[in-house]
This record gives structure tokens, sequence and C-alpha cells, in this order.
């Protein structure tokens, strides 16, 4: 049981900081263009739909993934310059409507180019192994990678945020954008390159869960509005808030989802449980989200001038 | 010119005109399809309606507004299930359910501005999809079929499809006028108020935030009738139509035809919808010349020119087809 309850811990560790990915990249985005983008879940898809093919190409895991990086990294910042540079300073409503615009023309171009039926990626045999974490706990490899690199990325962007000169740029930038930009910075291209860094931390996500689930059409849009969840839970632009809560939203809703039938039954008949507990766990982490607004409504660690 | 005879009210009155006469014309060409098309626009115009009281007027931009389209569906959908078949059992508790869900969720989601509204509607829309997946006796994800549509005994019948469409008219005439009275009155007056400054509209003592979640409410059951009638038009309901796409559906329906305007959600929808079943063919029509058999196939791909499309309207149209039309007045 208690082994049980570890290993679902991992899993919701990983689930959390993949989500964190997808927050990281909607937050950072917001921050310093002002700019509610749907489409981050298209990037998502295309990060995974990228894993796939140059994984066939190529066939080596680590070349497809840091091709399909550098290829949605690209997707992003031509995303960005071609469609999003007029939206900026626009109402959030026309951002709304924009991105989901890209959303349709996302999933069908992903169905011209890739076909309707969706694709695998199969893990090489050095990362489909399981290791042993505790004694009698053998956890998978691969999400064990997961795990480090999604930290790692974390670790990064806190460095990268912090600690350098992009850094104290992307931050003025978030504060007041057109002060930076009166100052001499390029601000045009400093947003091409959020935008990218954000895209390409939104294919991470995509190509890492491909070997999990399979690749297919629309598979961003479900996990877009978790990563929403976390940004609200979080408080919109902070990418530390957007840390402990994907990992608050992973763990509760991995939990949730394998223990909640155990804990029904323990009130309800064993056949009211297995109705009620997955309707339940899914709608857990919207429950929670609830009590987070009601409580406070600018999210655990609000941004101080947003 | 006088000042009615202008290029807005002619189109306006042209697009009524037609829709009065859709079942007359379906009749006399014996195209079914038309109808089905045609009843099907007029009743998420209505749910457009609804949206643009709050979207257009009150500047909530509510990205889970098909939820209401859903439960009103799932109303009807589940009584009919249970046995209960009668529309003055079956539409009330629709309406009646909307107008909770939306007191619950407009009161959570209207503390909150800007972009955190849009993002809390979209993850309450969620939840609410969850709660019908989990309908494990009605349906679950694969939803509920409706086998017998709402019963209005010794009045109307339903499954006449000129009765049930000319019903629905009606009922998007009566859905126009309201939301215009509405915006007209006090009421409107404070809703709009707000959207343009809602702390100066606190300032001179109205407590704003009662009359955008009453406004909230509203539109939530008006969208509710709408889910009613769409599930006895497609005899169906599924969670699939409370999706969070449905909802950005109903969005681009209000800002394409126009926000803020009577007719512009009706605009809209017709447009949108009579778009997505013209731009095949009209893709077919135009590459066929040019690479021939293979413009069947380019058809099929219509979604990804609607999509750059919103873009185009958005950068564009800010005032959307019916600020197009109203413009060609005044030059």
């Amino acid at each position: 049981m208690l082994l049980l309850f570890l290993e679902q811990c991992l899993n919701g560790l990983q689930f959390g900081l993949l989500l964190f990915l997808l927050a990281a990249g909607l937050t950072l985005v917001f921050g310093i263009m002002d700019l509610v983008n749907l489409a981050h879940g298209s990037l998502y898809m295309v990060g995974a739909y990228f894993a796939a093919t140059f994984a066939a190409w190529t066939g080596s895991f680590v070349a497809a993934a840091v091709l399909a990086l550098a290829a949605t990294l690209v997707v992003g910042m031509a995303v960005e310059v071609i469609a999003l540079r007029p939206l900026y300073g626009r109402d959030h409503l026309d951002h709304v409507l924009g991105t989901f615009g890209l959303i349709l023309f996302f999933n069908e171009l992903v169905r011209i180019i890739w076909g309707p039926a969706g694709l695998s990626l199969t893990l090489p045999a050095w990362l489909n192994t399981a290791v042993p974490v505790l004694p009698g706990l053998f956890y998978p490899t691969y999400r064990i990678a997961i795990i480090a690199v999604a930290l790692a990325v974390a670790l990064f962007l806190y460095i990268l945020v912090m600690r350098t000169r992009l850094g104290m740029l992307i931050r003025a930038g978030a504060s007041n954008r057109e002060m930076i930009g009166a100052l001499g910075i390029n601000i045009k291209l400093l947003s091409t390159l959020v935008f990218g860094l954000g895209a390409a931390l939104a294919g991470l996500a995509g190509l890492m869960q491909a070997p999990i689930q399979t690749v297919q059409i629309g598979m961003g849009e479900n996990i877009l509005i978790l990563a929403f969840v976390v940004i609200i839970i979080g408080g919109i632009g902070s990418i530390r808030g957007a840390f402990i809560a994907a990992i608050l939203v992973g763990l509760i809703d991995t939990i949730g989802r394998a223990f909640l039938p155990d804990l029904l039954r323990l009130v309800l008949s064993s056949r009211g449980a297995s109705t009620v507990a997955p309707a339940l766990s899914s709608m857990l982490i919207y429950l929670i989200m609830t009590v987070v607004l009601v409580a406070r409504p600018q999210g655990l660690f609000p941004v101080a001038n947003k | 010119m006088t000042a009615w005879l202008s290029v807005r009210n002619v189109v306006v009155a042209a697009l009524l005109t037609f829709l009065v006469l859709v079942p007359v014309l379906s009749s006399f060409t014996g195209n079914l399809f038309l109808m089905t098309l045609f009843t099907r626009i007029v009743i998420l115009a209505i749910a457009a309606s609804s949206l643009n009281l709050i979207l257009g007027y009150g500047g909530m931009v509510s990205f889970g507004h098909a939820v209401y389209l859903g439960l009103g569906g799932y109303a009807v959908g589940i009584l009919a299930y249970e046995g209960i078949g009668s529309a003055f059992v079956q539409w009330p508790v629709a309406l009646l359910v909307c107008a909770l869900v939306a007191l619950i969720v407009g009161a959570l989601c209207l503390r909150t501005r800007g972009v955190y509204f849009i993002m809390i509607t979209l993850a309450f829309a969620q939840l609410v999809y969850y709660f019908g997946v989990g309908l494990d006796r009605y349906g679950a994800d694969d939803g509920l079929t409706i086998y017998r549509k709402s019963q209005f005994p010794g009045l109307l019948d339903l499954s006449n499809r000129a009765q049930f469409y000319y019903l629905c008219l009606l009922l998007l005439m009566a859905t126009i006028h309201v939301t215009w009275r509405l915006v007209n009155s006090r009421f409107g007056l404070v809703i709009q108020g707000a959207r343009s400054n809602d702390r100066r509209m606190q300032a001179i003592g109205f407590p704003t935030y009662r009359y955008r979640l009453v406004a909230f409410v509203i539109a939530g059951t008006i969208c509710g009738l709408a889910g009613a009638l769409l599930a006895n038009h497609t005899a169906f309901v599924s969670p699939a139509t409370m999706h969070w796409t449905r909802s950005g559906d109903l969005i681009v329906m209000v800002v394409l035809g126009g926000m803020g305007s009577s007719f512009g959600p009706l605009i809209g929808a017709v447009t949108l919808l009579v778009l997505e079943e013209a731009l095949p063919v009209l893709i077919r029509i135009i590459t066929f010349p040019f690479i021939g058999q293979m413009a069947f196939r380019v058809a099929e791909y219509w979604q990804i020119v609607l999509g750059p499309l919103f873009l185009l309207v958005v950068l564009f149209a800010r005032g959307g087809i019916h600020g197009l039309l109203a413009r060609g007045r005044r030059d």
C-alpha cells in the first residue's frame, strides 16, 4: 500500500512537472507580451509529432528529441512573427479569437501532413526498463528521466530569468514593455525569443509525453486547460507559482485518480463508488481551483504589479 | 437616403425574410438539408445572442458558454430517458438548471477580471464537461440518444420540421427582442457602464458585481433554452456539446457577426455555419481547374482556411460583419 502510494506520488510528480513545462511557457508569454495564447496546446502537439517523425527518420530517440525541440522553437518563432505580433496591445478577446483560429489551423495542418490516424513513438531499449528507487519499488527509467529533465529545465529557467542579462530584460519587459523599448532594447526580438522559448518548452512537454500517450490531433487541447488551472492557482505571470501549483495539481490529480475509488468505497456502496469515482477524480482539480479562487482570487503567488 | 434605409438594415431585413421563407424554399425544392442546416443556425443564433449579452454588452469574455447548451440538452434528454416527455416539465427544468449553474459559476468567476475570467470560465466548462463524461447511466462519453421529442400535447408537434423551425425562429426573435430591451434599460446601461469603467460605476454607487451576475445568469438561462432546442433538433446530447472548443465557436459567431449589436450574433451564426458548408465547395470549385481530381481531396481540408480567417477578422474587422455594414452607412 505504501509502495503503491509512493509510486503514485512519483507519477504525480512527473505529471506535475510536465504541466509546469506547459504552464511556464504560457505564463512567460503572458507576463511579457500580455498575450493569452490558446494555441499553446498546438505547439505541444506539434512537438510530439515532430519527435515521432524524427525518431522514425534518425532511429535515435535522443537525436529526435533534440531535432524536435529545435523545430518547435522555429515553428513558435514563426507563429509569433507572422500571426501574433499584430495582436499585442489588443484586447484579450482578440487574442482568444486569433489563437483559437490558430488551433483550427494547426489541427488541420497536422491532419494534412501526418494524416488523421495517430502516431506512436517507441522508447529505445535503454529507457524502456525499470530501476529500483526503493527496496521493492521498481519505477520506469523513462519516467525518472522525465522528472530529471523537467527539474533541470526548471533550474535552467530559474537561472535564466533571475541570473542572466536576458532574464533581466524579460523581467523588465514584464513590468513595463514600453519603457524598456524606449530604453533601446529590441522588444520585438525579445518577444520573439520569449515566445520561441515558451514554444520549445511546450514542445518538450509534448515530445516527452509522446511515448506514454499516443500522438494524436487535439492532444494538446485538454492538457492546455489543466495548464490554465495551474496558472490560475499559481497566480498569472509567476513562474515560481506555476512550479508549485503544477506539482500540486499533478500530485492531486494522479493520487485522486488512484485512491478516490477506494476512499469512496468506505462511504458509498461499491457500485455507487465505481460510478462516481472516475467523474469525481476528473473534477477534483477544478474543485480545488474553486477553493483557491474563493480564498485567494489572484492565485497563491500573485505578481504584485499585475 | 432616409435614415432607416441603410445598408445594414436592408441586409438584416433580407436575412430575416429569407429565414422566414426557409421552410417554403425547402419544400419547394425538396431540399431537406437546407431546413436542417437553418434550424441549427437559428438555434445556435439564440445561444450566440445570449452570449452577446454578457460578451458584447457586458465585456465578460465567458469561455464556457457551451456548457449551458449541453446542460439544457441533458435536462431534456435525461427527463425523456426517465419517461417524462412533456415540454412543460422538460423545458422549465432545463432553464432552472442552467440558471442555477450560471449563478454558481458566475458568482465565483465574476470575482475575477480579465484573463483570469477567461481562464476560469474555461476551467469551469471543463469541470461540467467531465461531469457529463461521468454520467454513466446516461451514455457517459458516447452521449444520450433522445427517442421522443419534447411533447406539447395539443399545441405543437416538434416532429413536424416546419413547426419546429418556426418555434425556433420565434424564440430567436424573442431573444433578440428581450436582449434589446434589456440593453436599453437602466439595467443594461449599468452593465455597459461596468464594461467601460467598473470602478467609476461602483464609485457612483452601483453594486456592479450583482448587476453583472444577473446578466450572467440571464445569458446562461437563455442559452439553456437553446440547448433544449438543440437536443430536440439532433435527438442527441453528448459531452462533446459542452467541449470548450464549442464555446469558442459561440464566441467566434458573436465576434464575427458584430459584438454588442442586436442582430450581430445572428449574422455571425449564419456566416460561420454557412461558411462551414460552403468552404469545401468553394475550395473545390476554385482549385478544380488547376489540379483536377485532387481538388476533391484538397477541399476536405477547408478548416485550414477558416482558422486564419478568424485571425483576419480580429485584425481587420473589429466590429465584425455588422460593423462593416454600419460603416458603409456613414460614408
